[in-house]
């Protein structure tokens, strides 16, 4: 099986099916005359690109950043022990795991929920800056950067889930009991927020370099 | 990427010959190809890109029933059971999933609650079946379900909210915390939740949406 692909005469660049007047179903891979609205084969919405597509991106960007300050103020975790109460933060509760010895786990819960966070705020930014400019030089590396930042942006949830399940489970009546702090809430909500901004962003865009389509041919 | 396969172009006076329907197009980048024949055992990679574009297996369509059905009995037992449990000083305490959803409802964080049970068990829990929905009829040669396109471009939707193996991790990381505190076990549930880990992988790799496309185009092939 050969997949064959296309080029523009005398040129490298390859050729697209917007740059050919048709457009693409994202999941099933068909393309369709320009102005086509629904896939015939798979029922999908068509867009050639997603006009919207950016205006998302920084509207679930923003709300991601928003609740990701309070997320690190707030506590995750309050515990009450016998005669102590005790509130943990993201980090704190990180630096606490690195004193008890478990430097490994502090280190996974490092990279989930400041490392990964931060990062893909950033990545996303970068990328959706980017986008449109002509001339670009580094689409390959920009979409793997994007794919990546899809692929990761789940795993943030572990802190979340952790939370849970030590409130759920240490419940000691009066030896110890654990509460989910407000912190919880805003991690999570950070969390789904980034993902559906990364999930917004329109890959193709990536790849265009202000070419403008060919006019729709009927 | 084995056999990933290379382009190597023809011009534009290609495509004037060409009619859509003999073309196709990466999902990702919008580069455009010839479209090929689902054949078994081929990787079909985005020359531009690299996006897996498909990955046609043969009689991968009973794999992945076997292990949809796994998933959901695993999900559903997994639910009730103690994944962790916990002693100090004579006082014992387990949690099931159920416990850990519900953890969240006391502290007014109801809309937690509401995420955790949806991401962790109704979100797979239905991915599952409507992956049963869409491949039973294809699988044993009759026709498509009602609406079967509409149902597996849910389950596809539905992909990333699947989040059961990070909460396996979650499980670990918080059986680490409080090791120190006191005595701390993996109920059967933790390792039920270990084993859907590797039947959702496997899943993945072998569920291939191009060809499930094919298939519910052409129901007789
Ligand atoms: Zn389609
Ligand atoms: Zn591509």
């Amino acid at each position: 099986m050969q997949l064959v692909g296309m080029e523009r005469a005398g040129t490298a660049s390859v050729l697209t099916a917007r740059g050919s007047g048709l457009v693409t179903c994202r999941q099933c891979t068909r393309v369709w005359p320009m102005a086509t609205e629904i896939c015939g084969r798979c029922g999908t919405k068509l867009r050639s690109r997603d006009d919207l597509s950016m205006q998302k991106v920084w509207a679930w960007w923003l709300t991601g950043v928003i609740a990701y300050v309070p997320a690190n103020l707030y506590p995750m975790l309050e515990t009450r022990a016998l005669f102590d109460t005790q509130d943990s933060t993201i980090v704190g509760g990180a630096v606490d795991l690195l004193l008890h010895g478990a430097p490994v786990v502090a280190l996974v819960i490092l990279i989930a929920s400041v490392l990964i966070p931060v990062g893909k705020f950033l990545a996303i930014a970068y990328l959706a800056v980017t986008v449109g400019r002509r001339a670009q030089t580094r689409n390959a590396d920009r979409h793997k950067l994007f794919e990546f930042v899809e692929f990761i942006g789940r795993w943030s949830m572990i802190d979340v889930f952790v939370v849970a399940i030590l409130s759920s489970l240490v419940q000691l009546s009066s030896l110890a009991t654990i509460k989910p702090g407000p912190a919880s809430l805003a991690f999570a909500i950070s969390v789904i927020a980034t993902m559906i901004s990364a999930q917004s962003f329109d890959s193709r865009m990536i790849w265009d370099t202000g070419f403008p389509p060919k006019a729709p041919q009927a | 990427m084995g056999d990933g396969l290379l382009m190597d172009g023809p011009s534009e006076k290609v495509l004037v010959d060409v009619a859509p329907e003999n073309l196709m197009a990466c999902s990702e980048c919008d580069a455009l190809y010839q479209a090929v024949a689902p054949e078994p055992e081929t990787l079909i990679v985005c020359e531009r890109c690299h996006h897996v574009i498909a990955r046609p297996r043969r009689k991968a369509g009973m794999t992945v029933i076997s292990l949809a059905f796994a998933t959901l009995v695993l999900v559903v037992a997994a639910t009730f059971l103690p994944f962790l449990s916990i002693s100090v000083a004579g006082v014992e305490n387990s949690a099931s999933l159920i416990d850990t959803a519900l953890a969240f409802s006391e502290g007014g964080l109801a809309f937690l609650a509401l995420a955790t049970v949806a991401l962790i068990i109704l979100i797979p829990t239905l991915r599952m079946l409507l992956i049963l929905y869409v491949l039973v009829p294809i699988v044993f040669d009759r026709p498509p379900a009602r609406r079967a396109k509409s149902a597996f471009r849910m389950s596809i939707a539905l992909k990333p909210w699947s989040m059961a193996e990070i909460f396996v991790i979650g499980c670990a990381v918080a059986l680490v915390k409080i090791v120190d505190l006191a005595d701390v076990a993996f109920g059967p549930a933790f390792w039920m939740f270990s084993a859907l880990v590797i039947i959702v992988t496997l899943q993945e790799r072998l569920l291939c949406s191009w060809s499930v496309w094919n298939a519910l185009e052409q129901p007789q092939s």
